[in-house]
């Protein structure tokens, strides 16, 4: 447990399931109330859907672990109504700087263009954002957070899932039209299920480590290939909330994880890379070795897996946490929409189409990171020395070096719930993509673009005609009317014309100019109907 | 010495980085070496310009002991 945060311990409670005679009948559980276990529940409890959140544990993470918060992330954040809290705790960062040895090889500015609600990234240790995502569900009070509950069994019928749950208090059972994995990388109902996770597992040993240190170092990224400190390994530094710095160190794939894990050990290696005088506490630490692994399918019938339950990637590009939180930003509508009967049960097959790609390519990125830190063959060695070689001087060559390409949100490019689009050029999102910020007035007030859409469909109005709109039965926000473009970004940005939004802020479809048949259309296909 | 380009000029470098080790991975370590000494062939006759190709051997050349024993 990370000893600069102050946890809570979430109370078990007896449930009146546990003294029923039959077992109790939920739509919705969720096995793991971690990140993305809770933040969909939330999502969930936001459209009027109570679910119950089973965890093992009784506290948030027990380690900052996944800290680098995407935008995307924090997009998604502002929809579950936490990112602002997000964003004033967490470190705004945008800076990096990339070593060779002590020689700077180049520093880098992910400095976003202007005209974004949220930066880049924030840095946030993941207790942090459970815990607000405890908060805001339990504000919501719709839904049960059920806290010492473990899944120990998970029986697949045909109309139904039952479960059985370990309490303080003994076993019970209940039943639930659909499961929620959301247990982690160990995913308990995932081997309950007796699912293949297929993919590699790396060799070498990382030793992951915060310590509370008072520093005025940069809150800037710092990775170096075989620093000094640290022979024969890479290192990164990172800054978190509460003087908290996040230290990873490549050890190899020789490490002893208990020798290793010993103060005594830990110490000596801090010390080389922070200063001898360095004053510092260890807050947590962790030995780990990667895995990029995925599940062949994410759903099984009644059974849908997000997050490391579904795939796992090694921390480089801040891929996990940020990958697990739009799996559940793509799931909870699907699933709102097929509880509500709105949609086809066939729309959550869509989850699969959308998503698995994009696993793919956080593994991809994820394999590809690590294969560069940690080079398997000669001529892995062969090219990375000669990229480095180059780096300092040749500003190519910094294309190439490899220190985890950061998390970036997936366009949804082949997705079946798509409309080819009217139009294709400059400024036009495609269908399938993730809606872009803007800064937009409203009523006078300045406001953010995407502040005013998600959760629904919506009907983004750039194309600046005058034409009354029928009934669609879905939220329309035009331009001119509901919104004006006073820094005129919107228009750059998505370069006019209707676009059909989904509930999760992906662009379904684009048209030209106002057509209604065309639009409820799109809408149809969208909810997976044929 | 201006010619030579060091600026990025791919569009997809992660991906050309990652096709070049893969063709190389069933070779044998020699085979490796002629499949390079073929590719800097072809793409120095691609280039098409010998004055930027040999800024780019002398640039390869930089920070390179000569081992012949001279």
């Amino acid at each position: 447990m990370a000893k600069s945060f102050a946890y809570e311990t979430y109370p078990y409670r007896r449930s009146p399931d546990q003294d029923a005679r039959n077992p109790t009948h939920h739509p919705v559980v969720v096995v793991g109330g971690g990140l993305v276990g809770l933040a969909f529940a939330v999502d969930m409890a936001l459209h009027g859907v109570p679910v119950v959140v089973l965890d093992d544990n009784n506290q948030v993470s027990t380690g900052s672990r996944s800290i680098c918060v995407a935008k995307r992330s924090l997009e998604i954040f502002d929809r579950l109504g936490i990112g602002e809290r997000c964003v004033e705790k967490g470190i705004t960062w945008n800076k990096g700087k990339v070593l060779r040895g002590d020689t700077l090889l180049y520093d880098f500015d992910l400095q976003p263009d202007p005209g974004h609600k949220r930066p880049a990234f924030i840095n946030l240790q993941q207790y942090y954002v459970e815990s607000y995502l405890v908060d805001r569900f339990n504000g919501l009070g719709v839904g049960e957070a059920r806290w010492l509950n473990k899944v120990t069994s998970v029986l697949h019928h045909d109309d139904h899932v039952a479960l059985t749950i370990e309490t303080p208090d003994g076993p019970y059972t209940i039943t639930c039209d659909w499961l929620i994995a959301a247990d982690g990388v160990k995913s308990a109902v995932r081997h309950a299920l007796d699912l293949p996770f297929v993919g590699e597992t790396f060799n070498d040993h990382f030793l992951i480590t915060d310590v509370v240190m008072q520093s005025d170092m940069p809150t800037e990224r710092r990775f170096w290939f075989d620093p000094s400190f640290h022979g024969g390994g890479s290192a990164l530094l990172h800054k978190q909330p509460d003087n908290v710095w996040r230290i990873d160190l490549q050890l190899g794939p020789q490490a002893d994880r208990e020798e290793e894990m010993k103060e005594e050990n830990i110490l000596p290696r801090l010390h080389a890379m922070l200063g001898e005088d360095a004053k510092f506490t260890i807050d947590w630490g962790s030995l780990y070795t990667f895995q990029c692994r995925r599940l062949e399918k994410f759903r099984h019938d009644r059974v849908l897996f997000a997050g490391d339950a579904a795939h796992t990637v090694s921390p480089f590009g801040a891929r996990g946490g940020n990958g697990g939180i739009q799996d559940i930003d793509n799931l909870a509508w699907k699933l709102v929409a097929v509880l509500d009967g709105s949609a086809p049960v066939s729309l959550l097959d869509s989850y699969d189409a959308e998503r698995i790609p994009a696993a793919d390519e956080n593994i991809m990125n994820s394999t590809r990171a690590t294969d560069f830190m940690a080079p398997k063959n000669a001529t892995m060695v062969l090219f990375r020395e000669a990229v480095l070689d180059m780096a300092e001087h040749h500003p190519f060559a910094r294309a190439f070096v490899n220190s985890g390409r950061l998390s970036v949100p997936d366009v949804y490019e082949q997705s079946p719930l798509s409309t080819p689009s009217d139009m294709q050029g400059q400024g036009v999102l495609p269908p399938g993509s993730p809606a872009i910020d803007a800064p937009v007035t409203v009523d006078g007030r300045d406001t953010w673009l995407l502040d005013h859409f998600g959760g629904h469909f919506c009907l983004l109005d750039m194309s600046g005609d005058d034409t009354g709109h029928e009934d669609l039965g879905m939220h329309v926000f035009k331009i001119g009317r509901d919104f004006q473009d006073t820094q005129g970004m919107a228009e750059q940005r998505y370069g006019g014309g209707l676009y059909l939004m989904r509930p999760d802020q992906h662009v379904a479809a684009r048209f030209d100019g106002f057509d209604a048949d065309a639009i409820r259309a799109a809408r149809r296909k969208a909810l997976g109907e044929t | 010495m201006a010619k030579l380009k060091t600026t990025p000029n791919l569009t997809r470098p992660d991906d050309l980085y990652q096709a070049l080790i893969d063709a190389q991975e069933p070779l044998s370590p020699a085979d490796a070496e002629r499949f390079r000494a073929r590719l800097i062939l072809l793409l120095a006759n691609q280039v098409g310009d010998d004055e930027v190709v040999m800024e780019a051997i002398t640039s390869a050349s930089k920070g390179m002991e000569s081992t012949d024993g001279a």
